[in-house]
């Protein structure tokens, strides 16, 4: 192997933990030392992503309407979102009068708190987490269920029939939702026989389950990416936020940095979605193999895990991007309908598929 | 019923069938035009580096015309203001003195010509009505402005500059 393919993610992890180890001898102050190097490294990864995002979803709506989109801040538009920024963090955060307070201000936090704790076991490299813990998958699906915490108190505490109405949508959306997320990661969890991240993503090593997994596997990771979109509540599922029916739903009352925290919590739900989405059913960082075309395989091996992991990654939000300009918003029955009629029987059925292609090992 | 054009398409009221209650085949139809659009030419421009030509029938804001001398023509006739539906046009009469002939082109000119243009409707009859070719309407959008008195226009902008004065330039 040549100096270069040396210098990868987890090389230089190990190396920042040996280094640290023989700084500091007490094992818990060095357990917390790494947390908050992780912690940062976290931050300075996230506030570039949604810069990214929010740029990207911007363009994705101009050349879907056949629009130019932003391009005059910066070149080719780059840094309106940065402009945006700084006229967020120059904006009044009004609290009304009338609303509760303490829940009001705390709201947005727990919207973005829960949404980076999602972020801790997501294996964005070669041997590269922050952490593998052992039921990653199950963690994954009860902490983001948490955010409809967050956005019932941001719409109970806004003291407003519009924030209220909204917050009560999302929580009978995501709670309704969750069940067929769940489902079909179970799908997933059923073919691996376990629910650690870096076991998943090992067992496509030989192929990624959407190609080795046949039709019901692919029927999981469309019910997966439909029920996502829903549970992140982006369109055509926005109704909690619905700006032709309800002015902006539970944010209707947030301005300036609280309102900026539920946009960057939007735009990180959506990452974890689709990265959860990459690693379950696209292989998170494997490359793309063809049985036995060496050649072909090893050239794929030279392109780094991590672009695997993002390349993937981007390829599914530029879907659900393309979701939300493409289809118009469902109704709140229409809604609950496609979930409690539809995806969950199908996903129900499909269970039972995958179960016995599991227990006769019919795939790869 | 009578068809005009042969545009017009008849809705299918039929119940929908298995296939399109799936709808599936709607969705991925949906997803594969807002993907073409993406390589689609653009339908915007941005705007102020590049555009768009107006149409030769356009009625922008108006202009008073000088002949190739440099002098004005309008005479005050006043039929500009008759044919204007929303008498947006106003003006007052005055004759020519010795010595002004290089101003004015006959023996009565307009001392005072107003268009009031919040209340023209850019129909293009005061130009029609003219019979000295003296009102013309240019190609120009009408810029805003932050009084009602501003948009009262004066003769000097609507004047347009002097042919020879701006050679001299």
């Amino acid at each position: 192997m040549n100096q270069l393919l040396e210098i990868s993610f987890s090389s230089l992890a190990s190396s920042i933990h040996s280094w640290l180890s023989s700084a500091i001898a007490n094992a818990t102050i060095l357990n917390v030392v790494e947390m908050a190097i992780a912690g940062v490294c976290l931050l300075v990864f996230l506030v570039p992503l949604c810069f990214v995002l929010g740029y990207m979803e911007r363009k994705v709506a101009a050349f879907m309407q056949l629009r130019l989109g932003p391009n005059r801040v910066g070149p080719k538009g780059t840094l309106q979102i940065v402009a945006d920024t700084v006229k967020l963090i120059f904006k009044e955060g009004l609290t009304p009068n009338a609303s509760d307070k303490f829940l009001f201000n705390l709201a947005p936090i727990i919207v973005v708190v829960v949404s980076m704790l999602v972020m801790a076991p997501i294996a964005f490299a070669k041997n590269f987490q922050l952490w593998d813990l052992n039921i990653g998958v199950l963690y994954v699906t009860s902490i983001s269920s948490i955010a409809v915490i967050g956005i019932l108190m941001a719409g109970w505490s806004s003291y407003n029939k519009y924030s209220l109405l909204g917050a009560m949508r999302s929580g009978a959306q995501i709670v309704s939702y969750e069940l067929s997320v769940g489902l079909s990661i179970i799908s997933i969890v059923i073919m691996t026989g376990s629910l650690k991240i870096s076991d998943i993503v090992m067992s496509q090593a030989d192929g990624w389950w959407i190609f080795k997994g046949h039709l019901p596997i692919f029927i999981s990771f469309v019910i997966f990416v439909i029920a996502s979109t829903a549970e992140i509540n982006r369109a055509p599922f926005d109704l909690s936020e619905a700006e032709q029916e309800l002015t902006g739903g539970f944010h209707t009352e947030y301005s300036g940095m609280k309102f900026a925290m539920f946009l960057l919590a939007e735009y990180i739900n959506l990452f974890v979605v689709s990265a959860m989405a990459a690693t379950l059913f696209l292989g998170g960082w494997m490359p793309f193999h063809i049985g036995h075309w060496e050649a072909f395989n090893h050239i794929m091996d030279f392109i780094p895990s991590s672009l695997w992991f993002l390349g993937k990654t981007f390829a599914i939000i530029f879907i659900i991007m393309q979701f939300r300009w493409t289809f118009p918003r469902l109704r709140v029955d229409q809604l609950l309908n496609l979930e409690w009629k539809y995806l969950l029987p199908i996903s129900m059925v499909n269970i039972i598929l995958v179960t016995i292609m599991a227990i006769m090992g019919w795939y790869l | 019923m009578q068809r005009i054009t042969n545009r017009a398409v008849e809705i299918n009221r039929n119940p929908m069938t298995f296939g399109e209650k799936l709808y599936v085949p709607a969705i991925l139809k949906g997803l594969s035009i807002t993907l073409s659009h993406i390589v689609k030419k653009k339908a915007t421009v941005s705007y102020p580096e590049k555009k768009r030509p107006f149409s030769p029938v356009f009625r922008g804001l108006h202009v008073l015309n000088r002949d190739e001398e440099g002098r004005e023509r309008c005479t005050a006739c006043g039929l500009c203001a008759v044919a204007c539906p929303a008498e947006a046009i106003t003006m007052e009469a005055a004759e020519r003195k010795a010595g002004e002939e290089n101003l004015y082109r006959e023996e009565k000119y307009a001392a005072k010509y107003e268009i009031n243009m919040l209340r023209c409707i850019f129909c293009g009859l005061c130009e029609e009505a003219c019979p000295k070719d003296a009102i013309y309407m240019s190609e120009t959008v009408m810029p805003a402005n932050y009084t009602r008195q501003g948009m009262i226009y004066k003769k000097t902008d609507l004047l347009i500059p002097h042919p020879k004065k701006v050679n001299a330039n």
